[in-house]
């Protein structure tokens, strides 16, 4: 099956087109301005770019592409430290092949591994575990990142490790968490979005109820979305639909996967082991307060960051990049200086262009071969 | 990473760690179901479930319908082969030895 054909030819996309574009035409504030709405995850970034979704909507809406793709938020320092631990005798340094590329202030881990340190790619925080438990004798360091979706996989590595007393295991903790990363946003003077698309398999972990204070104290709508174009398509209705019947809600479109409460199992095994830091540094947006979780003092002897020492420094990105820009959507990734010169996939700078969930990656890849909308829709 | 990938439960490998073997497009791999048992069952009772896989954990059920269009969508967006990949180079990595000139700790 060729989705793409069947989508782009579909008449269920071109329908909802439709009555979008009649709704917004309806609403006052869209004539002065483009509507912004934010997709917060990654996910939904690689989407609407491999499906063209920004040439359904009418030229009164817009996506701005939020934070949600956790290695491209990875600050510099971070893989440096990440690579000092890879080079400390005796450690094998595991980590998903996402964060490999990243570039750190004077290499990557992918380099660092081709320099004959024992940098491991691992699928999951599991197999990081398998590696301790085949080498007693080796040090072995998790690098665990990403958001609330992968952070129960972690969690339960690590009270499996503890469980099992694996004591050459350890997480080098860099989770990061949606809800103080959207209330900063909302907190933004810059701020100027009209709606949210939430995240989907975040909220499959954290359920609903989080977002209300969004609509409550922001007066701001969010839909949970799934990641088929048609959902993010009905999901853009849904916010329309909100603004223009004059509600503000949290609503869920993607109910099939995403429960009101979340995952209980995940949540329970998330506040077990982790803790809320008193902020988090972000690769072009920041130091956020309560934005990162650190491990628990009862798993202490699982943390990386107690075992090893390392440099824990502040790396500003190359001036040219704009990464931060882009990130919180006052500019569009081929409006950097550098997008598509001397940053692409193959060398990338920022780390938006290193994985396929960056904005610039997704643009670089997907932006320049989309069809216009006249040609999907007289097809 | 956030996307995850269906698969079907298809055996219980270790009940205590709650591990599974999950069919992922053809591809066996054992996942973590800890999240999808219901509570009070049996780690055995999801045999026969489809799963969203996320890095090795199954994080929620779905219908076999649901699975089978998100594997299509996935397949396009380039993921499904990138998932494959990912686990292809893990089982690499839990077999491979130490780099030659690496220097044991103690």
């Amino acid at each position: 099956m060729k989705y793409v054909d069947e989508f782009r030819n579909g008449k269920q996309a071109q329908a909802i087109a439709k009555r979008i574009a009649e709704l917004v035409k309806t609403l006052q504030v869209s004539k002065q301005r483009p509507l912004q709405f934010m997709e917060v995850c990654g996910g939904h970034t690689h989407s609407i770019f491999r499906y063209g979704l920004a040439q359904f909507l009418p030229e009164e809406i817009e996506f701005v592409h939020g934070p949600g793709c956790p290695v491209c938020v990875l600050p510099m320092g971070v893989v440096d430290d990440c690579i000092s631990i890879a080079e400390q005798p005796g450690v094998i340094f595991t980590t998903f092949g996402d964060a490999m590329r990243v570039p750190g202030s004077k290499k990557s881990l992918l380099q660092a591994k081709a320099e004959g340190h024992d940098v491991r790619m691992v699928y999951s925080p599991l197999d990081a575990l398998q590696i301790a438990k085949q080498n007693p004798q080796r040090e072995v360091v998790f690098f665990g990142l990403g958001f609330e979706t992968t952070m129960p996989s972690t969690a339960l590595t690590l009270q499996q490790a503890a469980k099992e007393q694996v004591k050459n295991f350890s997480l080098f903790c860099n989770h990061i968490t949606i809800i103080p990363t959207i209330k900063a946003m909302l907190d933004s003077p810059d701020m100027r979005l009209d709606g949210f698309l939430g995240p989907g398999h975040v909220s499959m972990v954290i359920g609903s109820q989080p977002y209300e204070f969004i609509s409550r104290d922001y007066h701001r709508p969010l839909v949970i979305a799934g990641f088929e174009p048609l959902d993010i398509l009905q999901s853009v209705y849904m916010l329309v639909k909100q603004l223009v019947d004059g509600r503000c809600e949290i609503e869920n479109q993607y109910e099939r996967i995403v429960p009101q409460m979340g995952n209980e199992v995940a949540l329970r095994s998330i506040g077990d082991v982790f803790e809320l830091r008193e902020f988090f540094e972000w690769r072009g947006m920041g130091s956020i307060d309560h934005s990162g979780v650190r491990i628990r003092e009862k798993y202490a002897d699982f943390d990386a960051e107690r075992k090893f020492s390392m440099p824990r420094l502040k790396i500003a990105d190359p001036d040219a990049a704009q990464c931060g820009e882009v990130v919180t959507g006052v500019i569009k990734p081929e409006q950097c200086k550098l997008f598509g010169k001397s940053c692409t996939p193959q060398t990338p700078i920022g780390a938006l262009m290193v994985s396929t969930e960056g904005a610039c990656a997704a643009h670089y890849h997907y932006g320049q071969i989309e069809i216009p909308l006249s040609q999907v829709v007289s097809r | 990473m956030c996307l995850g990938i269906p698969g079907q439960v298809v055996e219980i490998t270790d009940e205590e760690r709650q591990l599974a073997m999950v069919e992922v497009s053809g591809v066996r791999r054992e996942v973590n179901v800890a999240c999808v048992v219901e509570p009070g069952a049996p780690v055995d009772s999801c045999i026969g479930y489809w799963v969203l896989v996320h890095v090795g954990f199954a994080m929620s059920r779905i219908d076999e319908e649901e699975a089978a269009k998100t594997l299509a969508i996935l397949k396009e967006l380039g993921e499904v082969d990138e998932e494959l990949d990912a686990m292809k180079e893990s089982e690499q990595s839990l077999r491979q030895t130490p780099p030659e000139g690496e220097r044991h700790a103690g």
